[in-house]
């Protein structure tokens, strides 16, 4: 597989030169695969948003190279038509909606992609099915009045109007409940299957990762610390615990489980499979 | 703990009554709030439990039915400001809600509001930041705490009215973990050694679990309530609302349904291990 | 990013200026200006001069910051300078092309560049040493007096200090969205007026929107804890003048009393 993203000892630095300089990135590199599904987790402050905000040219390295499907984002002239390929849902991305009706507001970003009203109206209704919407419906409902784990979804929508080859979230279930957050992420597997898309993930939320990703960077004051797949990421629990971050629920019960003595598995990442393993540590003792 | 201290009597509570399409938020909600007991009130959202929230400190006033804070009915105006004294809010986004650009300042508006005197305002302000752990950051600005601390700056903003009661609407929706975490260390620890009643509105079950007793909501119905134990043995029910159980929980019920029996008693990681610990004493 | 150091902030420090009233601060500027604005010979221009000096030598403020408020205004003094220069009819000094210089011009012009220079000099001395949060207060109890003529010093007081509050947060609401609506291809600079217009929607919008449901939450939060206006309000920060106050606005009023004696010297 070949890399969609690829950063070069990348560097950021908020306010150089003057008394609030702060160094929000040092010196990371990263390749992100293609189609892969991307978590990168760190605690608040570690650089996450900052770092993601590298991968559609919103901010370019103070040092360093990022390249985003082979565009160098340095290249000022190519760099402004990245948004085109890489859709970033922002962290309560229903605070921008802006438009009279929800379709107006999802087809905003075809529209200023310059299709054709025929292209936008089919983008906007796949757009909208995708995410649980009815488009008639959609055409005249005003994003204002409604509650807000739906302007969520017409916001998201927004986004995956513009198919996107590679899709960034930035905490996109924060303040969902809990059957709000599941049929979100099922929306963004669903349009990662059927697109193909590369999905980026920022998140607090460790049974998330745990669930979907296959990848996941690890960030910490700007570096990156770790990388690998969730199983070898969260089997690190003494680093990750120093740097702030929680092990899904599971994972800290079987490493736990495993301090009692336990011959249990430790690399365990959902109920379902904590659950297996302590059927058969109980059968054993019941035997 | 047996006194009450809210009692809400068949409430009812429908947003725009007044227009033909009125909203019904809450029907026939009978409730009481022991005094110095931790209440979690559960529920997905749309449920009711925000506009509850509301009408327990007379920001709201009931459509149908009563509520009356320690004895004092929140329909009679002249209640409404010693209502409020007593039942102190904390709601879910730390940034509008911190009126100040100085840290000891936002402490102490609540107890100017009261007409406190001066050296009063300054020892209630310096007694509830050192309760939140914010004295250090006494001439901070706002903007430069955390989510975590920012809540905290809003509870240390009503503990300056010494309320006897603390009522906090998702206050740990915006947090991240570690945020949410030194949330509800505080919480506790208010309950615990301050005797503080604390109403904790909230979707997360696992807050839920360190509750005294946890009441869900549903369409703005009672759907259950009860001790932790007695509310999580309804797995059924609270997955039909769309509640998700905390992890050890759904371990434990998996564990039932393969016929190990399991005590109804587990909640938490923790309780797992204790149950893990004394059985291997035991064999 | 939408910070750095803008024109008057405040910088912390320990200095006598620091340390006075607000009240103090605001009016010893405002004896100030009047004396700057109001001497007519060089003996009061002294006077004024030395006080302004002498107050910007105490604020132990950095120079650079001091003199950063001049050279962020260079543009005005410039313009004022050239203005009167060659405006003013008189004796003729230098002829430049079309342009002529008059010697009462010239003098008119020094005169002007030296009165706006010590106003810019001076006028930020408050802000500059007083947290905004003090010079609210400050300005609360000045203007308090003005409530019997109906004047709602509370009110205006309350919303200096909740604009104080909110500003920085709006700034990076606004970053946010602006930043969100590029994602998606917006263009905030191209077309005609009409059209430039309409591509602020995206932006204006959600700003308003969010500026309204944060007042919302806002007057619920306040009403929460017990606000309801300034009647019965106490402050916990009670405004007192020290000795050092009594001195600094006798000196200030003694010099402004100095600069208008000494115009009918």
């Amino acid at each position: 597989m070949s890399s969609i993203i690829e950063i070069v000892q990348l560097t950021h630095i908020y306010s150089p030169g003057t008394p609030f300089q702060v160094t929000s990135l040092d010196s990371i590199s990263l390749d992100i695969k293609k189609g892969v599904f991307f978590a990168i987790i760190g605690s608040t402050g570690s650089g996450k948003s900052t770092l993601v905000r590298h991968f559609n040219g919103l901010l370019t390295p103070t040092a360093g190279k990022v390249r985003v499907c082979g565009i160098d984002t340095a290249d000022k002239r190519q760099r402004r038509n990245l948004w085109r390929s890489v859709g970033l849902v922002f962290q309560q991305p229903e605070q921008q909606l802006f438009e009279e009706t929800v379709f107006a507001d999802v087809a905003f970003g075809p529209r200023n992609m310059g299709l054709t009203e025929a292209e936008v109206t089919e983008r906007v209704h796949e757009a909208l099915r995708l995410v649980g919407l009815d488009p008639l419906a959609a055409s005249r409902m005003s994003p204002f009045h409604l509650s807000g784990g739906v302007r969520r979804k017409a916001a998201i929508a927004g986004v995956l109007a513009l198919r996107p080859q590679i899709l960034i979230l930035d905490e996109p279930t924060a303040g969902l409940d809990p059957q709000g957050k599941r049929q979100l992420m099922e929306h963004v597997e669903e349009f990662r299957r059927r697109e193909g898309a590369t999905i980026i993930l920022v998140t607090h939320d460790m049974e998330e990762v745990a669930l979907m990703a296959e990848r996941v960077a690890v960030l910490n004051r700007g570096r990156l610390v770790m990388e690998g797949s969730p199983r070898e990421i969260f089997s690190r629990a003494a680093e990750l615990t120093a740097i702030g971050l929680d092990l899904p629920a599971p994972a800290r019960l079987m490493r736990q489980l495993r301090l009692l003595g336990k011959p249990v598995r430790t690399d365990v990442l959902t109920v379902a499979e904590a659950e297996e393993e302590i059927a058969v540590l109980l059968g054993e003792t019941l035997c | 703990m047996d006194e009450v201290f809210i009692a809400v009597k068949d409430l009812t509570y429908i947003y725009n009554r007044d227009n033909a399409g009125g909203y019904r938020a809450l029907s026939g909600i009978d409730l009481e709030v022991k005094a110095g007991e931790f209440l979690v009130i559960a529920g997905p959202n749309g449920s009711g439990k925000s506009t509850l929230a509301r009408l327990f400190n007379a920001m709201l006033k009931p459509s149908g039915g009563r509520v009356i804070v320690a004895g004092m009915d929140t329909m009679i105006p002249e209640n409404v400001w010693e209502i409020r004294r007593r039942v102190g809010m904390v709601f879910q986004n730390p940034d509008n809600q911190i009126v100040s650009s100085l840290v000891e300042e936002d402490a102490a508006f609540g107890a100017e509001n009261l007409g406190l005197p001066a050296e009063e305002v300054q020892k209630r302000v310096a007694e509830t930041l050192r309760l939140t752990g914010l004295s250090q950051y006494a001439s901070h600005a706002p903007h430069l705490l955390s989510g975590g601390q920012k809540q905290k700056l809003a509870i240390a903003g009503v503990l300056v009215m010494r309320p006897s009661c603390l009522v906090l609407d998702e206050p740990t929706s915006m947090l991240d973990p570690a945020g949410r975490d030194e949330l509800m260390e505080t919480l506790i620890r208010l309950n615990r050694t301050m005797k503080v009643t604390v109403v904790l509105v909230t979707h997360f079950m696992e807050e839920a679990v360190l509750a005294d007793r946890v009441v869900v909501l549903s369409d703005g119905r009672i759907a259950i309530s009860g001790p932790p134990a007695m509310v999580f043995a309804e797995v059924e029910l609270l997955a039909g609302i769309g509640l998700k159980l905390p992890a050890a929980l759904e371990i434990a019920h998996g564990l039932r349904k393969r016929g190990f029996p399991l005590p109804q008693e587990i909640l938490t990681i923790y309780d797992l291990l204790a149950y893990f610990k004394n059985k291997a004493l035991e064999d | 990013m939408l910070s750095g150091i803008s024109l008057g902030q405040y910088i912390p420090g320990d200095s006598l200026l620091h340390r006075l009233d607000p009240r103090t601060k605001v009016i010893g500027v405002l004896a100030a200006a009047v004396s700057i604005l109001a001497f007519a010979n060089w003996q009061g221009f002294l006077l004024a001069a030395l006080l302004t000096l002498t107050a910007l030598l105490v604020s132990k403020l950095p120079p650079g910051i001091i003199l950063g408020s001049l050279k962020s205004l260079w543009l005005l003094l410039v313009i004022t300078f050239l203005l009167q220069a060659f405006l003013t009819p008189g004796t003729l000094l230098a002829v430049l092309g079309p342009l002529k210089i008059s010697r009462e011009g010239m003098f008119a012009a020094v005169e002007i560049v030296l009165r706006l220079a010590l106003l810019i000099l001076i006028a930020f001395l408050p802000t500059l040493t007083t947290p905004p949060i003090k010079l609210t207060a400050g300005l609360e109890s000045i203007i308090s007096p003005l409530r019997r003529l109906g004047v709602p010093a509370h009110e205006l007081a309350m919303m200096m200090t909740l604009a104080l509050r909110f500003i920085p947060t709006l700034l990076q609401e606004a970053e946010v969205v602006i930043s969100a609506q590029r994602s998606r291809g917006a263009g905030f600079t191209t077309g005609s007026p009409a059209r430039w217009a309409r591509s602020l929607l995206p932006l204006f919008v959600p700003l308003f929107a969010g500026a309204l449901r944060r007042a919302n939450d806002l007057a619920v939060a306040m009403e929460s804890r017990c606000y309801r206006g300034g009647a019965n309000r106490t402050r916990m920060n009670a405004l007192k003048f020290s000795a050092a106050d009594y001195v600094v606005i006798g000196v200030t009023m003694a010099v402004l009393a100095g600069v208008i004696a000494l115009r009918f010297v």
